[in-house]
């Protein structure tokens, strides 16, 4: 099912990097090892002419108008847990175990949603300007489609992403359901700063508040700082128009900013000298520390990183040699480093970062390791180009206490037994 | 949508502004020079009044409106109690009152009472988007009740106190110092 399910053979012995049976994060990338020192398994079930498969011998199906996964793929969905009461409170997860590269399908960003998802008929939707503006103005989607528009990538995640890390005792599940409230896509839309200019904003505006168009009338309030520097009105999601799940037709992009204030099914934005102090910016999304006082406005997502593959659920089939793959991102701008530990972090080693490496979006990393068949536990920890280095779980939880709840980003364990299983740890 | 909407057709100058906004994304702080088409349809005061829900911390955006606790009990039981539970806690929705855990306590109770730094937090959101399948139903005589009635049962003001546009935003919260802001100016 996945690459790291069945273990690489080479005939060299390449030197260890750190314990565990890390190697040079170069190794796969050299020609000579990747080409002749490597056998991958299952090649040659391939076969010949003379041996071809059932869906060789017959037409294929024809072109559809909308392409779907493979009817294999049944593990590449989003896990939803909603309150029975109100389905539409609740998220679903990106199942982050189980894709590979930086981009999230568009089917399986995350969602989190107050109230369900409304179906908006763009022909109808509007978005209001006003409050200490000059020129407040009512703009229609046909209208805002005329404006200049940019791209970038970014990933969007959840202040309340991988909050199972407060609990005293590891949760058991896959990375995706632990750790997916996360995703990463190209976003398109119009600067936020040209609409906000052209209404003209006054010297008093210091904050915006945004608000959607769903049964949940989400509402936040925003710096208006942030909405001048690189806010985005989002129109489109990997090249086509956003998923109603995320806000179609019009949501607010805050590049690097929890998930909550980058308001979906956009429709109102009122520039005022004070926060509007919501439900969702005091009751909930602020962090109960030990001396009772809250964090709030906690908007930056701070760097994290998890390995993907392997990862709980993945099983490995024996000792061998092993890619070890993952994620990393920041809020606060590029990834610069990615180490991982196959020793339960009594050495570390550097991953190789794919390129491109994107602010704010999700860096892919990955190491080659020889896995000797023994009980380990891996770990990985992100550096940002901020300085900032992803916090060991105990020094959060020394920092923040337990009653957080949102913006954990502790580094993540898992345990590999000499089955070859994966589990969560501390 | 019309597609023939399309940027390139209907701005000669967009090469210049591609490079502005090109610069914006690049410098944080840059901002870009007032260079919209400026397609915006204007706003008038009783369409802004229409679509404006905010309510804030000091009052602005209350509407007019009264209710007490008592008549806040009614409305509570017939349209909150199936998920709020009874008296504000135990349904399967999350706990408003009786919170008995304080802030600094290991399993802290965050309540109304205990946690919500502004009493106008909650006409906002009752009228925003309470009861969940019927938002927008109850009447801001209701909403009015329904918030006195919360705060009584979190102890904060008597059941006859009556709640309106000036009296709401005079309720001092426990927990209104409570708050740190990290990434927002003060």
């Amino acid at each position: 099912m996945n690459q790291t399910s069945l273990p690489f053979e080479y005939h060299e012995s390449p030197n260890p990097v750190a314990g565990g049976g890390l190697l040079d994060r170069r190794l796969f990338l050299r020609q000579s090892l990747a080409l002749g020192g490597m056998v991958f398994i299952g090649q040659d079930a391939l076969g010949d002419e003379f041996d071809r498969p059932a869906w060789m011998l017959k037409p294929g199906l024809p072109f559809s108008n909308y392409g779907q996964p493979s009817p294999h793929e049944k593990e590449a969905i989003r896990w939803v847990s909603s309150n029975p009461a109100v389905p539409g409170n609740g998220v679903s997860w990106t199942p982050l175990h189980v894709l590979a590269g930086t981009v999230t399908p568009s089917g399986l960003h995350f969602e989190r949603h107050h109230n369900g998802v409304p179906q908006i008929d763009p022909a109808q939707h509007r978005l209001l300007i006003h409050g200490l503006v000059n020129f407040p103005f009512f703009l229609s989607m046909d209208k805002l489609a005329s404006y200049p528009m940019v791209s970038r990538f970014c990933f969007i995640e959840c202040g309340g992403n991988s909050n199972t890390g407060w609990h005293d005792e590891p949760v058991q599940a896959s990375a995706g359901n632990l750790h997916g409230l996360v995703s990463c896509s190209e976003w398109t839309g119009v600067p936020l700063s040209i609409i906000l200019n052209e209404a003209g904003i006054q010297p008093k505006a210091r904050w915006l508040i945004a608000e959607g168009a769903d049964a949940a009338a989400m509402n936040v309030s925003i710096p208006m700082e942030k909405a001048l520097d690189d806010a985005i009105l989002a129109i489109y999601q990997n090249g086509e128009h956003i998923r109603p799940e995320n806000g179609y037709p019009l949501r607010l992009l805050l590049p690097g900013w929890e998930g909550v204030t980058q308001v979906k099914w956009l429709r109102r934005l009122e520039a005022t000298d004070q926060p509007a102090m919501t439900r969702n910016e005091t009751s909930k999304y602020t962090e109960l520390q030990p001396n009772g006082k809250a964090r709030q406005f906690t908007f930056i997502m701070e760097a994290k990183s998890l390995i993907t593959h392997p990862s709980p659920g993945h099983a490995l089939q024996g000792p061998g040699l092993y890619q070890i793959s993952g994620l990393a991102w920041s809020g606060r701008g590029k990834i610069k480093k990615v180490e991982i530990s196959a020793d339960g972090g009594i050495s570390w080693a550097e991953a190789e970062l794919q390129e491109p490496i994107l602010s704010k979006s999700f860096t892919r990393f990955r190491i080659p390791w020889r896995w000797n068949g023994g009980k380990t536990v891996l770990k990985s920890r992100a550096f940002d180009e901020s300085g900032y280095m992803q916090p060991e779980r105990e020094k959060l939880i020394l920092e923040r206490g337990k009653n957080s709840y949102f913006h954990y980003n502790g580094q993540v364990a898992w345990s590999v037994d000499t089955e070859g299983r994966l589990s969560h740890v501390y | 949508m019309n597609q023939s909407n399309h940027p390139v057709i209907r701005f000669p100058k967009l090469r210049s502004l591609r490079l502005l906004l090109i610069l914006s994304i690049a410098h944080p702080m840059a901002t870009v020079a007032d260079e919209g088409p400026k397609l915006g349809k204007p706003a008038n005061p009783q369409e802004i009044a229409a679509w404006n829900l905010t309510v804030y911390p000091d009052g602005k955006g209350l509407p007019i409106g009264h209710g007490s606790a008592i008549e806040g009990k009614q409305v509570y039981d017939s349209q909150c109690a199936s998920c709020h539970g009874s008296n504000g806690l135990g349904g399967s929705s999350e706990e408003l009152a009786g919170g008995k855990h304080k802030l600094t306590d290991p399993n802290p109770d965050k309540t109304i009472g205990t946690y919500w730094p502004y009493a106008t937090t909650l006409f906002d959101f009752v009228r925003r988007s309470m009861p969940p399948n019927s938002p927008g139903s109850l009447s801001h005589d209701q909403i009015y009740a329904v918030c006195a009635y919360l705060l009584h049962l979190n102890g904060i003001i008597p059941e006859t106190a009556e709640m309106n546009a000036t009296t709401l935003a005079q309720v001092k919260m426990p927990n209104r110092e409570g708050f740190l802001r990290i990434d927002a100016p003060q």
